[in-house]
Protein backbone atom coordinates (compact mmCIF):
# COMPACT_ATOMS: atom_id res chain seq x y z
CA UNK A 1 0.00 0.00 0.00
CA UNK A 2 0.73 3.76 -0.53
CA UNK A 3 0.74 4.11 3.44
CA UNK A 4 4.86 4.44 3.71
CA UNK A 5 4.89 6.82 1.15
CA UNK A 6 2.06 8.74 2.68
CA UNK A 7 3.38 8.69 6.01
CA UNK A 8 6.89 10.11 4.93
CA UNK A 9 5.02 12.51 3.02
CA UNK A 10 4.32 14.16 6.77
CA UNK A 11 8.17 14.63 7.31
CA UNK A 12 8.37 17.78 4.49
CA UNK A 13 5.10 19.69 6.50
CA UNK A 14 5.57 22.78 8.46
CA UNK A 15 5.48 22.26 11.77
CA UNK A 16 2.08 23.34 12.40
CA UNK A 17 0.74 21.17 9.80
CA UNK A 18 2.73 18.30 11.02
CA UNK A 19 1.03 18.77 14.38
CA UNK A 20 -2.38 18.43 12.60
CA UNK A 21 -1.16 15.43 11.09
CA UNK A 22 0.04 14.27 14.46
CA UNK A 23 -2.90 14.89 16.09
CA UNK A 24 -5.17 13.08 13.33
CA UNK A 25 -3.69 9.89 13.93
CA UNK A 26 -3.55 10.93 17.81
CA UNK A 27 -7.28 10.99 17.29
CA UNK A 28 -8.47 7.95 15.20
CA UNK A 29 -5.50 5.76 16.27
CA UNK A 30 -8.11 3.34 18.15
CA UNK A 31 -9.68 2.68 15.20
CA UNK A 32 -6.66 2.52 13.15
CA UNK A 33 -4.88 0.00 16.13
CA UNK A 34 -8.13 -1.74 16.86
CA UNK A 35 -9.29 -2.66 13.40
CA UNK A 36 -6.23 -3.57 12.57
CA UNK A 37 -6.22 -6.09 15.11
CA UNK A 38 -9.31 -6.91 14.54
CA UNK A 39 -11.07 -6.39 10.93
CA UNK A 40 -8.29 -5.86 8.66
CA UNK A 41 -5.97 -8.81 9.93
CA UNK A 42 -8.53 -10.88 10.54
CA UNK A 43 -10.06 -10.53 6.84
CA UNK A 44 -6.50 -11.22 5.50
CA UNK A 45 -5.98 -14.56 8.21
CA UNK A 46 -9.71 -15.63 6.98
CA UNK A 47 -8.99 -15.48 3.29
CA UNK A 48 -5.64 -18.02 3.85
CA UNK A 49 -7.56 -20.40 6.39
CA UNK A 50 -10.28 -20.93 4.02
CA UNK A 51 -7.52 -22.47 1.65
CA UNK A 52 -6.09 -24.57 4.35
CA UNK A 53 -6.97 -27.13 6.84
CA UNK A 54 -7.44 -26.27 10.11
CA UNK A 55 -8.67 -27.68 13.61
CA UNK A 56 -7.16 -24.89 16.17
CA UNK A 57 -4.79 -27.56 17.55
CA UNK A 58 -2.55 -29.11 15.07
CA UNK A 59 -0.92 -25.57 12.46
CA UNK A 60 -3.13 -24.92 9.04
CA UNK A 61 -2.21 -27.13 6.90
CA UNK A 62 -2.55 -25.45 3.08
CA UNK A 63 -5.44 -27.55 0.75
CA UNK A 64 -5.69 -25.33 -1.70
CA UNK A 65 -9.55 -24.78 -3.02
CA UNK A 66 -10.95 -28.02 -1.57
CA UNK A 67 -12.73 -26.66 1.00
CA UNK A 68 -14.32 -24.91 -1.63
CA UNK A 69 -15.07 -27.82 -3.77
CA UNK A 70 -15.98 -29.48 -0.74
CA UNK A 71 -18.47 -27.05 -0.08
CA UNK A 72 -20.10 -27.40 -3.80
CA UNK A 73 -20.37 -30.99 -3.52
CA UNK A 74 -21.87 -30.91 0.00
CA UNK A 75 -25.46 -31.94 0.56
CA UNK A 76 -26.13 -29.91 3.67
CA UNK A 77 -24.64 -26.25 1.75
CA UNK A 78 -27.29 -26.63 -0.40
CA UNK A 79 -29.71 -27.36 2.18
CA UNK A 80 -28.63 -24.56 4.22
CA UNK A 81 -29.05 -22.32 1.39
CA UNK A 82 -32.22 -23.42 0.29
CA UNK A 83 -33.26 -22.56 3.66
CA UNK A 84 -32.08 -19.22 3.74
CA UNK A 85 -33.39 -18.38 0.49
CA UNK A 86 -36.48 -19.47 1.35
CA UNK A 87 -36.85 -17.86 4.59
CA UNK A 88 -35.12 -14.25 2.89
CA UNK A 89 -38.12 -14.84 -0.05
CA UNK A 90 -40.76 -14.82 2.61
CA UNK A 91 -39.62 -12.52 5.22
CA UNK A 92 -38.53 -9.41 2.91
CA UNK A 93 -41.05 -8.74 0.71
CA UNK A 94 -43.73 -9.47 3.94
CA UNK A 95 -42.12 -6.98 6.00
CA UNK A 96 -41.52 -4.26 3.76
CA UNK A 97 -44.82 -4.60 2.57
CA UNK A 98 -46.30 -4.73 6.59
CA UNK A 99 -44.26 -1.98 7.62
CA UNK A 100 -45.51 0.16 4.83
CA UNK A 101 -49.02 -0.62 5.39
CA UNK A 102 -48.78 0.10 8.88
CA UNK A 103 -46.98 3.34 8.44
CA UNK A 104 -49.68 4.46 6.02
CA UNK A 105 -52.34 3.90 8.29
CA UNK A 106 -50.54 5.60 10.69
CA UNK A 107 -49.74 8.42 8.67
CA UNK A 108 -53.64 9.06 8.23
CA UNK A 109 -53.65 11.45 11.15
CA UNK A 110 -55.25 8.62 13.36
CA UNK A 111 -55.72 10.09 16.94
CA UNK A 112 -52.97 8.31 18.95
CA UNK A 113 -50.33 8.23 16.80
CA UNK A 114 -47.05 8.16 19.34
CA UNK A 115 -48.84 5.10 21.25
CA UNK A 116 -49.60 3.17 18.39
CA UNK A 117 -46.00 4.05 16.95
CA UNK A 118 -44.24 3.06 20.53
CA UNK A 119 -46.40 -0.41 20.82
CA UNK A 120 -45.40 -1.52 17.20
CA UNK A 121 -41.98 -0.91 18.11
CA UNK A 122 -42.21 -2.36 21.17
CA UNK A 123 -41.04 -5.68 19.96
CA UNK A 124 -37.83 -3.67 18.24
CA UNK A 125 -36.46 -3.53 21.46
CA UNK A 126 -36.62 -6.54 22.37
CA UNK A 127 -34.40 -9.26 20.72
CA UNK A 128 -31.85 -12.26 20.80
CA UNK A 129 -32.44 -15.47 23.30
CA UNK A 130 -35.80 -14.24 25.51
CA UNK A 131 -37.65 -13.69 22.23
CA UNK A 132 -36.66 -16.48 20.48
CA UNK A 133 -37.53 -18.48 23.71
CA UNK A 134 -41.12 -16.82 23.83
CA UNK A 135 -41.57 -18.02 20.39
CA UNK A 136 -40.92 -21.37 20.74
CA UNK A 137 -43.38 -21.14 23.90
CA UNK A 138 -46.43 -19.21 21.30
CA UNK A 139 -45.63 -22.11 18.35
CA UNK A 140 -45.80 -25.00 21.22
CA UNK A 141 -48.21 -27.38 19.56
CA UNK A 142 -50.39 -28.42 22.15
CA UNK A 143 -50.04 -25.45 24.48
CA UNK A 144 -48.77 -22.76 22.90
CA UNK A 145 -50.67 -19.21 21.76
CA UNK A 146 -51.08 -19.59 17.87
CA UNK A 147 -52.57 -23.33 17.90
CA UNK A 148 -54.95 -23.00 21.01
CA UNK A 149 -55.69 -19.33 19.24
CA UNK A 150 -56.33 -21.43 16.02
CA UNK A 151 -58.91 -24.18 17.84
CA UNK A 152 -60.83 -21.55 19.94
CA UNK A 153 -61.62 -18.87 17.42
CA UNK A 154 -61.31 -20.94 13.76
CA UNK A 155 -61.81 -24.75 14.54
CA UNK A 156 -58.77 -25.56 12.82
CA UNK A 157 -56.14 -28.22 14.58
CA UNK A 158 -52.91 -26.34 13.91
CA UNK A 159 -49.57 -27.47 13.14
CA UNK A 160 -46.98 -28.88 14.91
CA UNK A 161 -44.82 -25.64 13.58
CA UNK A 162 -41.24 -25.57 14.84
CA UNK A 163 -41.39 -29.60 14.65
CA UNK A 164 -43.33 -29.59 11.52
CA UNK A 165 -40.49 -29.92 8.41
CA UNK A 166 -42.97 -27.57 6.07
CA UNK A 167 -44.10 -25.35 8.87
CA UNK A 168 -40.73 -24.30 10.43
CA UNK A 169 -39.49 -21.84 8.00
CA UNK A 170 -43.21 -20.13 7.92
CA UNK A 171 -42.79 -20.16 11.87
CA UNK A 172 -39.38 -18.19 11.16
CA UNK A 173 -41.01 -15.59 8.92
CA UNK A 174 -44.35 -15.26 10.95
CA UNK A 175 -41.65 -14.35 14.17
CA UNK A 176 -39.38 -12.20 12.02
CA UNK A 177 -43.04 -10.11 11.04
CA UNK A 178 -43.34 -9.41 15.06
CA UNK A 179 -40.36 -6.92 13.90
CA UNK A 180 -41.96 -4.78 11.51
CA UNK A 181 -41.68 -1.59 13.92
CA UNK A 182 -38.07 -0.92 12.82
CA UNK A 183 -38.89 -0.80 8.76
CA UNK A 184 -42.16 1.11 10.18
CA UNK A 185 -40.64 3.94 11.75
CA UNK A 186 -38.47 4.45 8.75
CA UNK A 187 -41.25 4.48 6.60
CA UNK A 188 -43.46 7.13 9.00
CA UNK A 189 -40.39 9.49 8.62
CA UNK A 190 -40.14 9.12 4.95
CA UNK A 191 -44.20 9.73 4.99
CA UNK A 192 -43.69 12.63 6.92
CA UNK A 193 -41.42 13.96 4.73
CA UNK A 194 -43.83 14.18 1.67
CA UNK A 195 -44.97 17.93 1.08
CA UNK A 196 -48.67 18.05 1.81
CA UNK A 197 -49.11 20.81 -1.49
CA UNK A 198 -48.73 17.25 -3.70
CA UNK A 199 -51.93 15.79 -2.37
CA UNK A 200 -53.82 19.12 -1.94
CA UNK A 201 -53.05 19.62 -5.52
CA UNK A 202 -53.95 15.98 -6.05
CA UNK A 203 -57.51 16.47 -4.83
CA UNK A 204 -58.09 19.31 -6.73
CA UNK A 205 -57.87 17.48 -9.84
CA UNK A 206 -60.02 14.90 -8.01
CA UNK A 207 -58.10 11.98 -6.83
CA UNK A 208 -58.93 9.83 -4.12
CA UNK A 209 -57.38 8.11 -0.98
CA UNK A 210 -56.31 5.02 -3.34
CA UNK A 211 -54.97 7.51 -6.24
CA UNK A 212 -53.47 9.58 -3.68
CA UNK A 213 -51.37 6.38 -2.34
CA UNK A 214 -50.59 4.99 -5.76
CA UNK A 215 -49.14 8.03 -7.38
CA UNK A 216 -47.88 10.51 -5.03
CA UNK A 217 -46.92 8.49 -2.02
CA UNK A 218 -45.74 5.17 -3.60
CA UNK A 219 -43.16 6.67 -6.05
CA UNK A 220 -41.88 9.31 -3.06
CA UNK A 221 -41.40 6.45 -0.66
CA UNK A 222 -39.89 3.98 -3.32
CA UNK A 223 -36.29 4.96 -1.69
CA UNK A 224 -36.88 4.04 1.56
CA UNK A 225 -38.53 0.80 0.29
CA UNK A 226 -35.78 0.00 -1.14
CA UNK A 227 -33.28 1.17 1.56
CA UNK A 228 -35.28 -0.96 3.74
CA UNK A 229 -35.84 -4.43 1.38
CA UNK A 230 -31.55 -3.94 1.30
CA UNK A 231 -31.18 -4.00 5.22
CA UNK A 232 -33.70 -6.24 5.63
CA UNK A 233 -32.22 -8.57 2.78
CA UNK A 234 -28.73 -8.62 4.76
CA UNK A 235 -30.15 -9.34 8.04
CA UNK A 236 -32.01 -12.62 7.32
CA UNK A 237 -29.22 -13.91 5.31
CA UNK A 238 -26.87 -14.08 8.66
CA UNK A 239 -30.25 -15.43 10.62
CA UNK A 240 -28.61 -17.37 13.81
CA UNK A 241 -30.17 -16.89 17.30
CA UNK A 242 -33.88 -18.38 16.22
CA UNK A 243 -32.34 -21.17 14.51
CA UNK A 244 -29.83 -22.20 16.99
CA UNK A 245 -32.37 -21.77 20.17
CA UNK A 246 -35.48 -22.98 18.27
CA UNK A 247 -34.58 -25.88 16.42
CA UNK A 248 -31.03 -26.50 15.99
CA UNK A 249 -31.77 -26.28 12.63
CA UNK A 250 -34.20 -29.41 12.65
CA UNK A 251 -36.21 -30.97 12.16
CA UNK A 252 -34.22 -32.80 9.24
CA UNK A 253 -32.71 -29.91 8.92
CA UNK A 254 -35.36 -28.22 7.72
CA UNK A 255 -34.68 -24.94 9.48
CA UNK A 256 -30.81 -25.43 9.06
CA UNK A 257 -29.91 -21.68 8.12
CA UNK A 258 -26.62 -20.71 6.52
CA UNK A 259 -24.69 -19.74 9.52
CA UNK A 260 -26.10 -22.25 11.70
CA UNK A 261 -24.12 -24.62 9.31
CA UNK A 262 -20.57 -21.96 9.66
CA UNK A 263 -21.48 -22.07 13.23
CA UNK A 264 -21.64 -25.81 13.45
CA UNK A 265 -18.50 -26.26 11.16
CA UNK A 266 -16.43 -23.89 12.84
CA UNK A 267 -17.34 -24.24 16.76
CA UNK A 268 -18.71 -28.03 17.16
CA UNK A 269 -16.81 -30.19 14.52
CA UNK A 270 -13.69 -27.10 14.65
CA UNK A 271 -13.05 -27.18 10.86
CA UNK A 272 -12.30 -23.49 10.90
CA UNK A 273 -10.64 -23.51 7.06
CA UNK A 274 -13.99 -25.12 5.34
CA UNK A 275 -15.86 -22.99 7.95
CA UNK A 276 -13.79 -19.52 6.71
CA UNK A 277 -14.57 -20.20 3.31
CA UNK A 278 -18.62 -20.58 3.85
CA UNK A 279 -18.02 -16.94 5.26
CA UNK A 280 -16.55 -15.92 2.32
CA UNK A 281 -19.14 -17.13 0.14
CA UNK A 282 -21.96 -15.58 2.64
CA UNK A 283 -19.87 -12.42 1.90
CA UNK A 284 -19.97 -13.18 -1.52
CA UNK A 285 -23.81 -13.64 -2.19
CA UNK A 286 -24.78 -10.57 0.03
CA UNK A 287 -22.43 -8.81 -1.99
CA UNK A 288 -24.04 -9.95 -5.09
CA UNK A 289 -27.42 -9.74 -3.95
CA UNK A 290 -27.10 -6.11 -2.84
CA UNK A 291 -25.47 -5.23 -6.48
CA UNK A 292 -28.48 -6.81 -7.98
CA UNK A 293 -30.58 -4.55 -5.82
CA UNK A 294 -28.94 -1.83 -6.40
CA UNK A 295 -28.99 -2.67 -10.48
CA UNK A 296 -32.78 -3.18 -10.48
CA UNK A 297 -33.54 -0.47 -8.17
CA UNK A 298 -32.81 1.54 -11.62
CA UNK A 299 -36.34 0.64 -12.93
CA UNK A 300 -38.78 1.08 -10.52
CA UNK A 301 -36.76 3.49 -7.17
CA UNK A 302 -37.72 6.92 -7.80
CA UNK A 303 -34.95 10.02 -6.97
CA UNK A 304 -36.01 13.38 -6.87
CA UNK A 305 -32.91 15.54 -8.79
CA UNK A 306 -32.31 18.86 -7.07
CA UNK A 307 -32.72 21.75 -8.62
CA UNK B 1 -61.92 2.31 10.16
CA UNK B 2 -58.34 2.81 9.72
CA UNK B 3 -58.16 3.30 13.45
CA UNK B 4 -60.25 -0.38 13.39
CA UNK B 5 -57.04 -2.22 11.88
CA UNK B 6 -54.58 0.01 13.48
CA UNK B 7 -55.90 -1.35 17.35
CA UNK B 8 -56.12 -4.79 15.76
CA UNK B 9 -52.64 -5.00 14.76
CA UNK B 10 -51.84 -3.33 17.97
CA UNK B 11 -53.04 -6.10 19.71
CA UNK B 12 -51.38 -8.96 17.79
CA UNK B 13 -48.66 -7.08 18.50
CA UNK B 14 -48.75 -7.06 22.09
CA UNK B 15 -50.46 -10.29 22.43
CA UNK B 16 -47.04 -12.06 23.08
CA UNK B 17 -45.68 -9.99 25.10
CA UNK B 18 -49.11 -10.72 27.55
CA UNK B 19 -48.68 -14.17 27.09
CA UNK B 20 -45.22 -13.92 28.13
CA UNK B 21 -46.44 -11.95 31.02
CA UNK B 22 -49.17 -14.60 31.79
CA UNK B 23 -47.33 -17.52 31.75
CA UNK B 24 -44.23 -16.25 33.73
CA UNK B 25 -47.10 -16.06 36.83
CA UNK B 26 -48.77 -19.15 36.57
CA UNK B 27 -48.13 -22.23 38.84
CA UNK B 28 -46.30 -25.18 37.14
CA UNK B 29 -49.62 -27.20 36.39
CA UNK B 30 -51.57 -24.08 35.04
CA UNK B 31 -49.29 -23.37 31.99
CA UNK B 32 -51.05 -26.91 30.20
CA UNK B 33 -54.57 -25.73 30.86
CA UNK B 34 -57.09 -25.47 27.86
CA UNK B 35 -58.42 -23.07 27.75
CA UNK B 36 -55.45 -20.66 28.79
CA UNK B 37 -56.21 -18.27 32.24
CA UNK B 38 -55.00 -15.21 30.84
CA UNK B 39 -54.93 -13.54 34.40
CA UNK B 40 -53.46 -16.73 35.96
CA UNK B 41 -55.26 -17.62 39.66
CA UNK B 42 -53.71 -17.93 41.84
CA UNK B 43 -50.81 -15.46 40.80
CA UNK B 44 -47.52 -16.66 41.26
CA UNK B 45 -44.67 -13.95 41.92
CA UNK B 46 -42.63 -16.91 43.20
CA UNK B 47 -41.61 -17.93 39.97
CA UNK B 48 -39.23 -14.98 39.33
CA UNK B 49 -37.32 -15.93 42.42
CA UNK B 50 -36.56 -19.58 41.66
CA UNK B 51 -36.11 -18.59 37.75
CA UNK B 52 -33.63 -16.09 39.10
CA UNK B 53 -31.74 -18.72 41.64
CA UNK B 54 -32.00 -21.69 38.82
CA UNK B 55 -30.16 -19.56 36.26
CA UNK B 56 -27.51 -18.12 38.55
CA UNK B 57 -28.86 -14.98 38.68
CA UNK B 58 -26.48 -12.78 40.31
CA UNK B 59 -23.38 -14.02 38.75
CA UNK B 60 -24.63 -13.84 35.04
CA UNK B 61 -26.36 -10.77 35.92
CA UNK B 62 -23.51 -9.33 37.03
CA UNK B 63 -21.67 -10.86 33.85
CA UNK B 64 -23.97 -8.80 31.33
CA UNK B 65 -24.04 -5.55 33.07
CA UNK B 66 -20.34 -5.40 33.38
CA UNK B 67 -19.82 -6.24 29.61
CA UNK B 68 -22.69 -4.11 28.50
CA UNK B 69 -21.59 -0.86 30.89
CA UNK B 70 -17.82 -1.10 29.95
CA UNK B 71 -18.59 -2.00 25.82
CA UNK B 72 -20.61 1.42 26.08
CA UNK B 73 -17.99 3.53 28.04
CA UNK B 74 -15.51 1.50 24.87
CA UNK B 75 -17.91 2.57 22.14
CA UNK B 76 -18.54 6.12 23.19
CA UNK B 77 -14.66 7.31 23.52
CA UNK B 78 -13.68 5.46 20.59
CA UNK B 79 -16.44 6.42 18.07
CA UNK B 80 -16.62 9.81 19.14
CA UNK B 81 -12.46 10.34 19.06
CA UNK B 82 -12.08 8.66 16.03
CA UNK B 83 -14.76 10.72 14.63
CA UNK B 84 -13.34 13.83 15.80
CA UNK B 85 -9.98 12.76 14.13
CA UNK B 86 -12.05 12.66 10.54
CA UNK B 87 -14.46 15.73 11.28
CA UNK B 88 -12.54 18.27 12.61
CA UNK B 89 -8.86 17.68 12.22
CA UNK B 90 -7.14 18.89 8.66
CA UNK B 91 -4.52 16.19 7.60
CA UNK B 92 -4.14 15.34 4.48
CA UNK B 93 -5.29 12.10 2.96
CA UNK B 94 -8.24 12.23 5.58
CA UNK B 95 -10.99 11.73 3.76
CA UNK B 96 -9.54 8.63 1.62
CA UNK B 97 -8.69 6.86 4.45
CA UNK B 98 -12.24 7.47 5.84
CA UNK B 99 -13.76 5.34 2.86
CA UNK B 100 -11.84 2.49 4.61
CA UNK B 101 -13.86 3.67 8.06
CA UNK B 102 -16.88 2.60 5.39
CA UNK B 103 -15.19 -0.31 3.81
CA UNK B 104 -16.07 -2.39 7.52
CA UNK B 105 -19.65 -1.74 7.12
CA UNK B 106 -19.39 -4.01 4.16
CA UNK B 107 -18.15 -6.81 5.60
CA UNK B 108 -20.64 -9.36 7.49
CA UNK B 109 -19.01 -9.96 11.07
CA UNK B 110 -18.78 -13.88 10.16
CA UNK B 111 -15.80 -13.29 7.73
CA UNK B 112 -13.60 -11.84 10.46
CA UNK B 113 -15.16 -14.08 13.69
CA UNK B 114 -12.90 -17.36 12.96
CA UNK B 115 -9.69 -15.45 12.83
CA UNK B 116 -10.60 -13.48 15.67
CA UNK B 117 -11.49 -16.70 17.91
CA UNK B 118 -8.20 -18.15 17.20
CA UNK B 119 -6.27 -14.72 18.04
CA UNK B 120 -8.22 -14.39 21.23
CA UNK B 121 -7.40 -18.34 21.95
CA UNK B 122 -3.67 -17.72 21.54
CA UNK B 123 -3.96 -14.58 23.79
CA UNK B 124 -5.43 -16.73 26.78
CA UNK B 125 -8.67 -14.04 26.45
CA UNK B 126 -11.35 -17.44 25.24
CA UNK B 127 -13.62 -18.11 28.32
CA UNK B 128 -13.15 -14.61 29.86
CA UNK B 129 -15.19 -11.58 28.99
CA UNK B 130 -12.26 -9.61 27.59
CA UNK B 131 -13.05 -11.10 23.74
CA UNK B 132 -16.59 -9.02 24.21
CA UNK B 133 -15.50 -5.46 25.49
CA UNK B 134 -12.16 -4.85 24.17
CA UNK B 135 -13.68 -4.64 20.28
CA UNK B 136 -15.78 -1.68 21.57
CA UNK B 137 -12.74 0.48 21.99
CA UNK B 138 -11.66 0.12 18.59
CA UNK B 139 -15.04 1.94 17.65
CA UNK B 140 -18.08 0.64 15.54
CA UNK B 141 -17.66 1.44 11.81
CA UNK B 142 -21.14 2.43 12.14
CA UNK B 143 -21.40 4.38 15.21
CA UNK B 144 -18.14 6.55 13.57
CA UNK B 145 -19.76 7.49 10.53
CA UNK B 146 -22.77 8.47 12.68
CA UNK B 147 -21.20 10.72 15.21
CA UNK B 148 -18.64 11.95 11.99
CA UNK B 149 -22.05 13.49 10.60
CA UNK B 150 -23.72 14.91 13.64
CA UNK B 151 -19.63 16.72 14.27
CA UNK B 152 -19.91 17.71 10.55
CA UNK B 153 -22.94 19.65 11.59
CA UNK B 154 -21.12 21.78 14.34
CA UNK B 155 -19.55 24.90 12.99
CA UNK B 156 -16.32 25.37 12.52
CA UNK B 157 -16.10 28.50 14.22
CA UNK B 158 -16.65 27.05 17.30
CA UNK B 159 -13.21 25.61 16.96
CA UNK B 160 -11.78 28.98 16.34
CA UNK B 161 -13.36 30.78 19.00
CA UNK B 162 -11.78 28.12 21.06
CA UNK B 163 -8.44 28.02 20.30
CA UNK B 164 -8.18 31.93 20.50
CA UNK B 165 -9.27 30.76 24.01
CA UNK B 166 -6.29 28.59 24.20
CA UNK B 167 -7.93 25.20 23.75
CA UNK B 168 -5.84 22.35 21.66
CA UNK B 169 -7.34 19.94 19.75
CA UNK B 170 -8.32 17.41 22.68
CA UNK B 171 -9.59 20.61 25.07
CA UNK B 172 -12.10 21.27 22.12
CA UNK B 173 -12.93 18.03 21.50
CA UNK B 174 -13.57 17.37 25.48
CA UNK B 175 -14.91 20.70 26.25
CA UNK B 176 -16.63 21.98 23.35
CA UNK B 177 -17.75 19.31 20.83
CA UNK B 178 -19.17 16.73 23.14
CA UNK B 179 -21.24 18.57 24.97
CA UNK B 180 -22.77 19.74 22.16
CA UNK B 181 -23.22 16.05 21.01
CA UNK B 182 -25.60 14.81 23.33
CA UNK B 183 -28.26 14.02 20.97
CA UNK B 184 -25.58 11.54 18.91
CA UNK B 185 -23.69 9.99 22.06
CA UNK B 186 -27.28 8.68 23.55
CA UNK B 187 -28.25 6.85 20.16
CA UNK B 188 -24.55 5.39 20.54
CA UNK B 189 -24.71 4.78 24.15
CA UNK B 190 -28.02 2.76 23.54
CA UNK B 191 -27.63 0.80 20.42
CA UNK B 192 -24.78 -0.34 22.32
CA UNK B 193 -26.29 -0.78 25.17
CA UNK B 194 -28.78 -2.95 23.04
CA UNK B 195 -26.53 -4.73 20.77
CA UNK B 196 -24.38 -5.66 24.09
CA UNK B 197 -27.05 -6.78 26.14
CA UNK B 198 -28.58 -9.29 23.84
CA UNK B 199 -26.08 -10.36 22.21
CA UNK B 200 -26.02 -14.06 21.32
CA UNK B 201 -23.05 -15.52 19.44
CA UNK B 202 -20.15 -13.90 20.69
CA UNK B 203 -20.97 -15.38 24.35
CA UNK B 204 -21.92 -18.46 22.88
CA UNK B 205 -18.18 -18.88 21.18
CA UNK B 206 -16.55 -17.13 23.65
CA UNK B 207 -17.39 -17.90 27.08
CA UNK B 208 -17.33 -21.73 28.51
CA UNK B 209 -17.76 -22.12 31.85
CA UNK B 210 -21.39 -21.42 33.44
CA UNK B 211 -19.28 -18.30 35.67
CA UNK B 212 -19.02 -16.92 33.20
CA UNK B 213 -22.22 -16.55 31.36
CA UNK B 214 -24.15 -13.74 30.36
CA UNK B 215 -28.18 -13.41 30.48
CA UNK B 216 -28.36 -14.71 27.11
CA UNK B 217 -26.84 -18.08 27.58
CA UNK B 218 -27.83 -18.66 30.82
CA UNK B 219 -31.59 -18.31 29.69
CA UNK B 220 -30.40 -21.59 27.15
CA UNK B 221 -29.86 -23.57 30.29
CA UNK B 222 -33.32 -24.01 31.12
CA UNK B 223 -34.18 -25.81 28.08
CA UNK B 224 -30.80 -27.88 28.74
CA UNK B 225 -31.15 -28.89 32.61
CA UNK B 226 -34.40 -29.83 32.67
CA UNK B 227 -36.16 -32.42 31.75
CA UNK B 228 -39.38 -30.99 30.05
CA UNK B 229 -39.17 -27.47 29.27
CA UNK B 230 -40.50 -25.08 32.52
CA UNK B 231 -42.28 -22.65 30.42
CA UNK B 232 -43.79 -20.30 33.56
CA UNK B 233 -40.15 -20.00 35.06
CA UNK B 234 -38.81 -19.47 31.68
CA UNK B 235 -41.02 -17.03 31.04
CA UNK B 236 -40.28 -15.48 33.82
CA UNK B 237 -36.64 -15.68 32.99
CA UNK B 238 -37.33 -14.54 29.35
CA UNK B 239 -39.03 -11.37 30.79
CA UNK B 240 -36.88 -10.24 33.10
CA UNK B 241 -33.92 -10.23 30.86
CA UNK B 242 -36.38 -8.22 28.28
CA UNK B 243 -37.41 -5.67 30.93
CA UNK B 244 -34.48 -3.46 31.21
CA UNK B 245 -34.46 -2.85 27.56
CA UNK B 246 -38.46 -2.19 27.51
CA UNK B 247 -37.82 0.12 30.51
CA UNK B 248 -34.81 1.83 28.21
CA UNK B 249 -37.09 2.52 25.69
CA UNK B 250 -39.98 4.15 27.67
CA UNK B 251 -37.51 6.46 29.65
CA UNK B 252 -35.23 7.28 26.22
CA UNK B 253 -37.70 7.06 23.10
CA UNK B 254 -36.46 10.18 21.34
CA UNK B 255 -32.94 8.91 20.93
CA UNK B 256 -34.32 5.08 20.10
CA UNK B 257 -36.54 6.77 17.06
CA UNK B 258 -33.81 9.12 16.15
CA UNK B 259 -31.34 6.13 16.36
CA UNK B 260 -33.62 3.80 14.03
CA UNK B 261 -34.40 6.66 11.73
CA UNK B 262 -30.97 8.01 11.30
CA UNK B 263 -29.89 4.87 11.10
CA UNK B 264 -32.28 2.21 9.85
CA UNK B 265 -30.80 -0.57 11.92
CA UNK B 266 -32.55 -2.80 14.23
CA UNK B 267 -30.98 -2.22 18.20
Amino acid sequence: MSTVGWLTRGLGMSASRRRNWIAFFLFISPWLIGHAIFTWGPIVVSAWLSLTEYDLVNSPTFVGLDNYKELFLSRLFWQSLKVTFYYTFGAVPLSVMGALSVATLLNQKIPGLSLWRTVFYLPVVTSGVAVALLWSWIFQPSYGLVNIALYEVFGIQGPAWFFDESWAIPAFIIMSLWGIGGPMLIYLAGLQGIPTQLYEAAEIDGATGIHKFRHITLPLITPVIFYNAVMSLIGSFQVFTQSFVITQGGPNYASYFYVLYLYQNAFQYFRMGYASALAWILFCIILVATIVMFRLSNRWVYYETVG
Amino acid sequence: MGLLVVALGAALVLAPLLWMLSTSLKAEGMVMLIPPQWIPDPIRWRNYFDAFEFMNGITVYRNTITVTAVSMVGQLLASTLVAFGFSRVQAPGRDKLFILVLAGLMLPYQVTLIPQFSLFRKMGWVDTLLPLVVPAFAGGPFFIFLVRQFFLSIPLEMDDAARIDGCGYFGIYWRIILPLSRPVLGVVAIQTFMNQWNDFMRPLIFLHSSRNYTVALALRSFTADYGMTPWHLLMAASLTALVPCIVLFFMAQRYFIQGIVVTGMKG
